[in-house]
């Protein structure tokens, strides 16, 4: 949906979204050459227009109905998907930024339907999916001032405790209790843990790998099935482009999808088709909906000249971020790109039936995989070391060998020697990855 | 010294351990005056030379008709001639096609100017390739390049040619240097004296590749060998092969190889002479039924047009 209108350049655009506070009808006439298209929102025709979408002079909306055709995208992805059904207890993975916090409150608001369908309900037949919130707090890696993190987990704490009812459970963690040991070793670990990467875009990655990590660890141990991310169109798009210039080709097809189900807690992304642009102006425009920004510096590196590099392309062209998430669409999936099979009898059957369309069967072709014990991207085949050499004992995985190339380079240490003290520096969880990669091996072996 | 035999002989593995060539066989190499196919020219015709593969090679040249460009390369590519002895063919647009690019761009304008350029290049060398009866045509695309295609695929929704790039469909276009990063090229052909011809199409800079040749500068400060990882997650990319493919037929105007009724350069064509510059830029491609009414009518396109390919083997 490019801008079509020959006056409205995407910089026009963008301002036009500045302005939302003191909407400016008059001056949108003018810029449409005194077009006698009343200035009407194009969905209700009723309101006067606040805002621009991503498509320009074209989709002009009033307040409610840009919400609610964000909220529509929102809703046509969970459903679509089966991300969410009314067993499940599904945790909102929450940063403070404007995506989150979006998806946040759709997630809110489709939960407040839902209670009150089932208040209303006499029978009683579908209960409620429970909703929780995890914010990770990464001050350790970085150097903001302890009042002013205690001030954005405050702020956090409000926003959770006014999305109520229902109430939400909220999880504030710091990044180091991904490692068993909490406090001061914790934080000490996970400082000389980052510090033996070498390479910033390799830093960053990791911190990104062990933060989905613990994320997984608090929806294990707290009872959570399903995982959502605010990852909007515009992340995506940041991704395909990095993971192609990092080389990970093979496996990007399974990191954009709606649903990922190679965690033990599957990840779901409802708000892939939401712009990020959209998503700042619902923000801006929605008093209600407080961002807490979290001033955690531009990223540097690949992922920074990536992010720039798109945002040069978006200037030029608004939809373009929606084309390179379309063509990456168009890759081949894997099969844990779908929701898991349910087995829980308490489940309506209905559920269970409309459900069988999108899963996954547990036997599926899952054992010939092999994942990267890193991060957890699936290997081509024909990358495994097909030599029966000296692959490492139990106690010390072959880590190198168990790892994709991309992690190979920028974030295994160069230096072999130091590849066992980089091991015992590694979270838990990696390291038995590394070693079932290990023994995969064998099995397909004999 | 060293650095001119390593060079060397990485291309001579290359050419070694994917079988590229032949004894016997009729090879045309791409040449623009630039410094990769004129490094291209030399070392392949070195390499023939100091190994006995046996080829025949040509030089092949397309003359666009882009002046204060094309015409001062071509002059170094007659040199080249001499200085390689290599027999030199040269086609161009206005004999193929009828159009120079310069008549172009004062049609359509500055913007979709260079699908125009591509499309009829493309054809221009596989017609140029059968004129010279050769088996192989031999481009000096570096990795740099590649990797500038494989970017503007993801950004232009162009799945379906990651497949088409990656092998070979028509004329075997071998992307043989394509393991080669853009300054080894420069270095080899600038120490060696080679002579080449170095200014860029004056067209280029409003080329949508400019952002991703930008981009990849940026890239390679940081991390040279995320070129070759573009590369390579091109060629890793998952992609269906049963739903991908179009089909292979011939175009009904010129007898080209094409997946349409027409083939890309006869709508492009259709749409200079008809002074519909839009026509096969952009979501509707096709001619649709404009098409068909016209391929009723008489056609008033000059002959070149017209012209069968000759001997192609696909």
């Amino acid at each position: 949906m490019a801008c079509n209108s020959s006056t409205c350049n995407s910089s026009g655009c963008y301002k036009g979204y500045e302005e939302e506070e003191q909407p400016k009808p008059n001056t949108k006439a003018a810029v449409n050459g005194g077009n006698s298209c009343q200035n009407l929102c194009v969905k209700c025709k009723v309101n006067e227009p606040v805002c621009c979408g991503i498509g320009g002079e074209n989709s002009r909306f009033c307040k409610d109905c840009f919400k609610n055709n964000l909220y529509g995208k929102f809703k046509q992805a969970v459903t679509y998907n089966a991300m969410i059904t009314p067993p499940d207890k599904v945790l909102v993975a929450f940063s403070g930024g404007p995506s989150s916090r979006v998806v946040l409150q759709f997630v809110h608001e489709m939960q407040y339907k839902a209670q009150k369908n089932y208040d209303a309900n006499k029978d009683k037949s579908l209960p409620v999916f429970g909703v929780g919130v995890a914010f990770i707090d990464e001050s350790s890696t970085h150097s903001f001032t302890s009042q002013h993190i205690e001030k954005a987990i405050e702020d956090i704490r409000l926003i959770v405790s006014n999305l109520a009812p229902p109430s939400k459970e909220l999880f504030v963690v710091p990044i180091e209790s991904i490692f068993s040991s909490d406090g001061i070793d914790g934080k000490e670990r996970l400082k000389e843990l980052l510090d033996a990467v070498s390479d910033v875009t390799g830093k960053e990655d990791l911190l990104i790998h062990l933060r989905i990590l613990l994320l997984q660890k608090i929806a294990s141990e707290n009872g959570y099935t399903r995982i959502v991310l605010g990852s909007c169109t515009s992340r995506i798009a940041c991704h395909v482009i990095s993971a192609t210039v990092k080389g990970q080709g093979y496996s990007l097809s399974a990191d954009i999808q709606y649903v990922d189900s190679r965690w033990e807690i599957p990840v779901v992304l409802p708000l892939r088709d939401c712009p990020a642009q959209e998503l700042n102006t619902l923000c801006s425009l929605d008093g209600s909906l407080k961002v807490v920004e979290l001033l955690n510096g531009p990223c540097s590196g690949i992922n920074g000249l990536v992010s720039s590099f798109v945002k040069v392309l978006q200037e030029d062209n608004p939809s373009r971020e929606c084309t390179i998430v379309r063509t990456a669409g168009k890759l081949t999936p894997f099969h844990f790109n779908r929701v898991p099979e349910i087995h829980d009898s308490n489940v309506p059957s209905a559920t269970r039936r409309n459900q069988k369309r999108y899963t996954l069967k547990p036997n599926g072709s899952l054992s010939s995989d092999s994942f990267c014990p890193i991060c957890n991207s699936p290997l081509k085949k024909s990358n495994f070391p097909s030599s029966l050499r000296s692959h490492g004992s139990q106690q010390n995985p072959d880590l190198f060998a168990s790892a994709c190339s991309s992690c190979q380079f920028q974030i295994l240490p160069k230096d072999p020697s130091l590849m066992e003290e980089f091991l015992s520096l590694l979270p838990q969880q990696m390291i038995t990855k590394a070693k079932h990669g290990d023994q995969g091996n064998f099995s397909l072996l004999r | 010294e060293c650095f001119y035999a390593v060079f060397e002989e990485e291309i001579h593995q290359v050419i070694l351990e994917n079988q590229l060539f032949k004894p016997g066989e009729r090879i045309a190499i791409g040449a623009s005056g630039g410094k990769d196919s004129t490094v291209l020219a030399y070392v392949l015709s070195e390499l023939n030379r100091r190994h006995n593969y046996g080829l025949d090679l040509f030089l092949l040249s397309v003359d666009e008709g882009i002046t204060g460009y094309r015409d001062d390369s071509l002059e170094t590519v007659k040199r080249n001639e001499l200085q390689y002895g290599l027999p030199l063919k040269i086609v161009s647009y206005k004999d193929l096609y009828g159009w120079t690019m310069d008549e172009i761009v004062k049609m359509i304008g500055l913007k979709n100017n260079c699908t125009f350029c591509g499309v009829f290049r493309r054809q221009a060398l596989d017609r140029g390739a059968a004129l010279l009866k050769v088996d192989k045509v031999a481009t000096g695309h570096n990795a740099d390049d590649i990797a500038e295609t494989v970017l503007l695929n993801i950004l232009r929704g162009d799945i379906a040619s990651f497949n088409s790039e990656f092998i070979n469909i028509r004329f075997s276009l071998l992307l043989m240097l394509g393991c080669q990063n853009l300054n080894k090229f420069s270095t080899y052909a600038y120490f060696k004296k080679l002579d080449y011809f170095s200014t860029e199409c004056i067209y280029s800079p409003n080329a949508y590749r400019g952002f991703a040749r930008e981009f990849i500068k940026d890239l390679e400060r940081i991390r040279p060998r995320a070129i070759l990882d573009i590369i390579k997650s091109g060629e890793d990319f998952r992609i269906s092969t049963t739903t991908k493919m179009p089909e292979q037929g011939t175009c009904e105007r010129c007898g080209y190889i094409s997946s349409q009724k027409w083939c890309k350069a006869c709508v492009l064509l259709e749409g200079l002479n008809r002074g519909l510059p839009k026509l096969g830029i952009g979501r509707n491609q096709g001619l649709n039924s404009d098409g068909k009414k016209d391929r009723k009518r008489d056609s008033r396109t000059p002959s070149i047009e017209s012209k069968q390919c000759g001997s192609l083997e696909f």
